[in-house]
C-alpha cells in the first residue's frame, strides 16, 4: 500500500479552481520533487495536504496510511506524521521557539499515548537537532520566526521537521532564500531524515537543490495538473529547456495520439 | 481618639432629628440611599465622627452629580434606590460547611486554573474556621509585617486603629468630589484594605495571600488606601483568578496610592468577576477609580492589571507624577468575550521634571466582546523633559467583536518626548494554521498566541500570578474559536 495516494484532487479558492485533478502516488522510502512555474498550484497542493481550510475540495480523495486524509483536522494530520515546511514561515510574537516546539512535540506524543517530554529531555533532543542543521541555539529563545532572517526561517523549518520526526514531509521551496552553505546544511538535515519508513515531497524551482537531495521522481505541475513525470534527469532537462518545452512535449504527444 | 461607642450614642440621639428609622440591629439596610442609610452604615461600623462627616459630604456632593455617559459601554439604567448599601458580612453558619457543599462546576474551574487546594475552600467561601489554618497563616503574616512596622489591615480596622493616617491621606488622591462612582463609593464604602509601609522599609512579601483569604468580606464598594513612606517598597496584589460571583451587580471601588520620596508601589490586579451569560445577563458592573500619586521625587508607581471578568469594566488606573524624576507605569491586559464590555486605560499626569511614564495596553476581543482603550497623557507646563511611551495593541478573535482606541495627549511643555505605537490585528488564520500544522490543537493554539501577545504585561506580574494569569486567559477564551 502506498503511503500517500492522491486521486483526481480538485481544489477551489474563492471560486477559482486551482487544483484540477491531481493524481500522485508516493510510497514509503521515496522522495518526490514537484516543480512548476509560479502560480501553478504547488503551494496549494502542499497546503491542501496539510489541511488549510481556505481551500474547498470539490472532487477527489487523498489516502494517507490507509486513512482518509481530507477527513482529518490539520493538527490530527500533523500528529499522524504529516509535516509541512512552509514557503513563508509564520511569526508568532511573544511565544518562544522552544516553548512552541515543546508544545508541538508533546501534542504528538500525547496523540500516540506517550508521556510528555520534560524540559530536560526536550532540551537534549533540541540541542542535537539544532546542531544537525547548524541552527544558532540563541534563536530558540526568541519568539517563533520573529525577526528571523529569511534563511534562519527556512533553517528553523527543517530544524522543527527533524525534531518532530515526520512520516511524510512536504517541503515548500525550502531552498529559496538560502545561501549555498545553508542549502547544503539544510539538505544534510533532510537527507538524515531519509529512510525506508518515510517519504518526502520537495517543492522547488531549482535543479540545484536536487543535486543535494536527489529525488526518486520529478513531477511537473502546470495549471493545477501534473503534466509530466520522470526520474531525476527530468529536473536537469527542465533547467536546460524551460517549461515551454514541457508544453511543446504535451502538444506533440496530444497530436500523436 | 474618638470613641466608637460614643459616636454611636451621639448618633442615636440624633435619630429623630434625621428621621432615622432603620433598626440598628438589622443585618442589612433597606434598599435605597439617603443620609439615614449613610449614618446607619457608619454606625454599624462604629466609625468616628470624622468618617461619618466625610461620607455625608460625599453623599451631598453625589446628589449634585449625574452618571457619566462618555464611556463606550451600554447598560440598562441603574436604579440607585434599589441597591442595598449595607449588609453584614455573611455569617459562618450561612456559609458552605465544607467543599462538599460547593458547586462542583466552580471547583472544576479552580482545578483548571490550578488554584492550590488549600486556597479553594477559602475562595469558595467555606466558613473560615473550616479552612485549614488560614487564620493562623494570616496571623503569622501580620506578626512578621508588624515587626517591620508595616500596617496591613482592613480599612475599617485602620479607621479605628490609625485614624490619624486615614485623616491625613484619605481622599488626597481621589477626592470625594472626583467622579460619580468614586463619590458614591466615598459615601457608602463597605470595606477594603489599608497598607502603610514606614520609612525605608522594603516589604518582604507580596501583600496578597492574606488578602485573598479575606477577599470575601470587602463588599461591593471597596476602598483601599496604600501609603509607601520615604524609601519604602511594596508590592500588592488584588483579586485572584478564581471566578468571583456576587449577588451585587454594581461594584464601585476606589483605590488610592501614595508614594513618598524614593518610594515604590507596585499594584497588580487580576479581576475575574462573573461576566454574565453569553447574552451578557447577570454579569457584574465594575466601575472603579484607581489613582496613585508620586508625591515626591524619585518615586514610582506601577499598575499591572489582567481584566477578564465583569460584564462591564470601567477603569482607568492613573498616576499623578508630581515629584521630579518620578515614574508611572501601566500594564494592562483586558479580555472581553461573550457580551462583555471593557472601557479601560490610564491617565498619566506629568507635573514634575524628568518624569517618565510607560503605558502598555493589550486588548483582546472575542465572541461579542467590545474592548475600548482610553488613555490620557498630560504634560504640564512645568514638566520639563517628561517622557511617555505608549503602546496599545488590540487583537480580535472572530467576526462579532470590536476594538476601539481613544488616546488623548495634551502637551504643554515643548521638551516633552512622546512615543505612541498602536496596532490592531485579527488573530491570524496563518498563525493558527502554523500551530495546527505542528500538531497543536486549535484552542491551545489560540491561548498560545494570545499569551504571546500579552507577554510584555505578564512579565510585570509577580511570578506565580503570571502563571495563573496565563491559565485564566485560556479558560476565559474557551469556546471562542472553532
Ligand atoms: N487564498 C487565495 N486566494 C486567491 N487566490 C489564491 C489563493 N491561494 C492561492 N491562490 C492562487 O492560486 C494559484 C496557485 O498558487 P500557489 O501558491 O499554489 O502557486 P505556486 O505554484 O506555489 O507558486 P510559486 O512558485 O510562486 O510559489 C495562484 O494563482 C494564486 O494566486
Ligand atoms: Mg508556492
Amino acid at each position: 500500500m502506498a503511503l500517500l495516494e492522491i486521486r483526481n484532487l480538485h481544489a477551489h479558492v474563492e471560486g477559482n479552481e486551482i487544483l484540477r485533478g491531481i493524481n500522485l502516488t508516493v510510497n514509503a522510502g521515496e522522495v518526490h520533487s514537484i516543480m512548476g512555474p509560479n502560480g501553478s498550484g504547488k503551494s496549494t497542493l502542499a497546503q491542501v495536504l496539510a489541511g488549510k481550510d481556505a481551500y474547498e475540495i470539490t472532487e477527489g480523495e487523498v489516502i494517507y496510511n490507509g486513512k482518509d486524509l481530507l477527513d482529518m483536522e490539520p493538527d490530527e494530520r500533523a500528529c499522524e506524521g504529516v509535516f509541512l515546511a512552509f514557503q513563508y514561515p509564520v511569526e508568532i510574537p511573544g511565544v518562544s521557539t522552544n516553548y512552541f516546539l515543546r508544545a508541538a512535540v508533546n501534542a504528538k506524543r500525547k496523540h500516540h499515548g506517550q508521556d510528555e517530554l520534560d524540559a530536560v529531555d526536550f532540551l537534549e533532543l533540541v540541542k542535537e537537532k539544532a546542531a544537525l542543521v547548524e541552527l544558532d541555539s540563541k534563536l530558540l529563545n526568541r519568539a517563533v520566526n520573529e525577526g528571523f532572517s529569511g534563511g534562519e526561517k527556512k533553517r528553523n523549518e527543517i530544524f522543527q521537521m527533524s525534531v518532530l520526526d515526520p512520516t511524510l514531509a512536504i517541503l515548500d521551496e525550502t531552498d529559496s532564500g538560502l545561501d549555498i552553505d545553508a542549502l547544503k546544511t539544510v539538505a544534510h538535515g533532510v537527507n538524515t531524515l531519509r529512510g525506508p519508513e518515510r517519504a518526502m515531497i520537495v517543492v522547488t524551482h531549482y535543479q540545484r537543490l536536487l543535486d543535494y537531495i536527489v529525488p526518486d521522481f520529478v513531477h511537473v505541475l502546470r495549471e493545477g495538473r501534473i503534466v509530466k513525470s520522470g526520474g531525476k534527469e527530468l529536473a536537469l532537462e527542465l533547467e536546460a529547456k524551460g517549461y515551454a518545452w514541457v508544453d511543446e512535449e504535451i502538444k506533440t504527444a496530444a497530436a500523436a495520439s | 481618639m474618638p470613641d466608637a461607642s460614643n459616636t454611636l450614642e451621639q448618633w442615636e440621639k440624633q435619630e429623630y432629628k434625621y428621621g432615622f428609622v432603620t433598626d440598628i440591629e438589622a443585618d442589612a439596610a433597606p434598599p435605597g440611599l439617603n443620609e439615614d442609610i449613610i449614618r446607619f452604615i457608619s454606625a454599624k461600623k462604629r466609625e468616628p465622627e470624622f468618617m461619618l462627616e466625610w461620607r455625608l459630604k460625599a453623599y451631598r456632593h453625589w446628589l449634585t452629580m449625574t452618571e457619566p455617559t462618555w464611556a463606550n459601554i451600554k447598560y440598562p439604567p441603574i436604579n440607585y434606590q434599589d441597591i442595598v448599601y449595607y449588609s453584614s458580612p455573611i455569617k459562618d453558619e450561612d456559609r458552605p460547611k465544607s467543599l462538599d457543599d460547593v458547586d462542583p462546576k466552580l471547583l472544576e474551574t479552580y482545578e483548571k486554573l490550578g488554584i492550590p487546594l488549600a486556597e479553594r475552600a477559602a475562595l469558595a467561601g467555606v466558613a473560615v474556621d473550616a479552612v485549614f489554618d488560614s487564620v493562623s497563616v494570616a496571623t503569622t503574616y501580620k506578626k512578621k509585617l508588624g515587626e517591620l512596622g508595616i500596617i496591613f489591615c482592613s480599612f475599617s480596622e485602620a479607621v479605628h486603629e490609625h485614624p490619624e493616617l486615614i485623616k491625613k491621606y484619605l481622599g488626597t488622591v481621589v477626592p470625594y468630589t472626583d467622579n460619580f462612582f468614586a463619590t458614591l463609593n466615598s459615601a457608602v464604602f463597605s470595606d477594603g484594605s489599608f497598607v502603610y509601609v514606614p520609612k525605608g522599609v522594603h516589604c518582604p512579601m507580596e501583600l496578597s495571600t492574606y488578602f485573598r483569604i479575606n477577599a470575601q468580606s470587602t463588599g461591593q464598594f471597596e476602598r483601599t488606601l496604600i501609603i509607601a513612606d520615604e524609601g519604602a517598597h511594596v508590592s500588592y496584589l488584588e483579586g485572584c483568578t478564581a471566578p468571583m460571583r456576587d449577588e451585587n451587580q454594581l461594584h464601585a471601588a476606589v483605590v488610592e496610592l501614595i508614594a513618598h520620596k524614593d518610594a515604590t508601589i507596585k499594584y497588580s490586579t487580576i479581576q475575574n468577576w462573573y461576566p454574565g451569560d453569553k447574552n451578557g445577563v447577570g454579569g457584574i458592573y465594575n466601575f472603579v477609580t484607581k489613582r496613585g500619586i508620586c508625591a515626591e521625587e524619585n518615586s514610582r508607581i506601577s499598575w499591572t492589571q489582567v481584566e477578564t471578568g465583569s460584564s462591564i469594566t470601567w477603569k482607568y488606573p492613573s498616576v499623578v507624577l508630581k515629584g521630579d524624576n518620578s515614574v508611572g507605569e501601566f500594564y494592562s491586559v483586558a479580555l472581553t468575550n461573550l457580551c462583555q464590555q471593557a472601557d479601560t486605560g490610564t491617565k498619566m499626569i506629568h507635573i514634575g521634571k524628568n518624569t517618565k511614564s510607560t503605558i502598555i495596553s493589550k486588548g483582546i476581543s472575542a465572541g461579542r466582546g467590545q474592548n475600548t482603550y482610553r488613555g490620557g497623557v498630560r504634560i504640564n507646563k512645568g514638566a520639563s523633559n517628561a517622557r511617555n511611551y505608549t503602546q496599545c495593541d488590540s487583537m480580535l478573535i472572530g467576526e462579532d467583536c470590536g476594538a476601539h482606541t481613544f488616546p488623548y495627549i495634551e502637551v504643554k511643555n515643548t521638551s516633552a518626548h512622546m512615543e505612541h505605537e498602536a496596532s490592531t490585528s485579527k488573530i491570524g488564520e496563518d498563525q493558527l494554521f502554523y500551530c495546527n500544522q505542528r500538531g497543536i490543537k486549535l484552542e491551545d493554539a489560540v491561548s498560545m498566541i494570545v499569551n504571546g501577545f500579552c507577554k510584555e504585561v505578564f512579565r510585570e506580574l509577580p511570578m506565580e500570578f503570571a502563571v495563573e494569569a496565563q491559565k485564566l486567559l485560556e479558560v476565559s477564551l474557551e469556546g471562542s474559536v472553532g
